[in-house]
């Protein structure tokens, strides 16, 4: 099971209201190499992993995704406080306010509502495990894309942290990799 | 309310930096399982989160439910704020 611990993995901080960032990052919320599609990807993929290594990893690795997507979460939420209709409306969120007001949505920047199309389960841990390690690399990618368009240093000392997580996940992947491939080459000598 | 906030902020970021590197470790070793170095400070910084929590708790009620954290009267983990809601 899960137990939810109330606190962030890291501190989030914004400067002020900026519907325009907060419309930004939603890319990481609910776009295809955001942190849902990252955590349930790994959560999914876990249960025919040929080791433990690999099936830890998963696990703990997707779990450490949910803190992400609470993270990101919280900066839509402090971004989008004290926002008036109007300035949503200027910011290019005149749609999503209809609908969702200030709620979070499972949405990626471009208003692209979440599928679990994000992700693949192949029956193949080696497949699976190369899916993740690009995941990884593509979320990477991501948080350097939304640096680039921040305007708000509090925020990117946040993406900051999440993009080095990426970092990590990576390299834990490769060694997990390595590790199942190791495991299935020995199977294959008896 | 101000300076109380910024205390519970204070100590949850004493609690988030420790936590983090729990987490690292533990992704570490779950890859390098035979690093005796990496396990010996895995578990005492175990040990620094248990007394860190105890102390936030105390003040600031349960860090976590279901079991894991005892509350004081009354029930204590619904109370605000919520992680998003705090300034840090």
């Amino acid at each position: 099971m899960w137990i939810y611990e109330k606190k962030l993995e890291y501190p989030v901080r914004v400067s002020g209201p900026n519907p325009r960032l907060a419309k930004i990052v939603l890319e990481q919320y609910g776009g295809s190499d955001g942190e849902a599609a990252a955590a349930n990807r790994y959560l999914t993929q876990r249960y025919t992993m040929p080791t433990g290594m690999a099936k830890g990893v998963l696990t703990d690795i997707g779990t450490e995704e949910l803190a992400h997507w609470e993270m990101i979460a919280t900066l839509f939420y402090k971004l989008m406080k004290g926002v008036t209709p109007s300035q949503a409306k200027a910011a290019g969120l005149e749609a999503y306010y209809a609908n969702h007001g200030k709620d979070v949505f499972l949405q990626n920047a471009g208003g692209v509502p979440f599928t679990a199309a994000y992700f693949a389960t192949k029956g193949d841990p080696v497949a699976n495990l190369v899916e993740d390690m690009a995941a990884e690399e593509k979320a990477r990618a991501t948080y350097e894309n939304i640096l680039n368009l921040s305007d708000d240093p509090c925020v990117n000392d946040t993406l900051k942290f999440l993009r080095e997580r990426e970092v990590v996940h990576f390299q834990r992947f490769g060694e997990v990799l390595d590790n199942v491939q190791t495991h299935l080459n020995c199977k294959k000598v008896f | 309310m101000n300076r109380k906030i910024s205390h519970q902020a204070h100590l949850l970021k004493e609690i988030m930096s420790y936590e983090f590197t729990a987490v690292e470790l533990n992704l570490f070793l779950d890859t390098h399982p035979a690093d005796v170095k990496a396990l010996a400070e895995y578990n005492q910084v175990t040990q620094c989160l248990k007394k860190l929590k105890f102390e936030y708790e105390k003040c600031y009620g349960p860090l976590m439910n279901f079991g894991t954290s005892p509350s004081q009267h009354p029930w204590r983990w619904i109370d605000e704020p919520w992680p998003w809601q705090i300034e840090y």
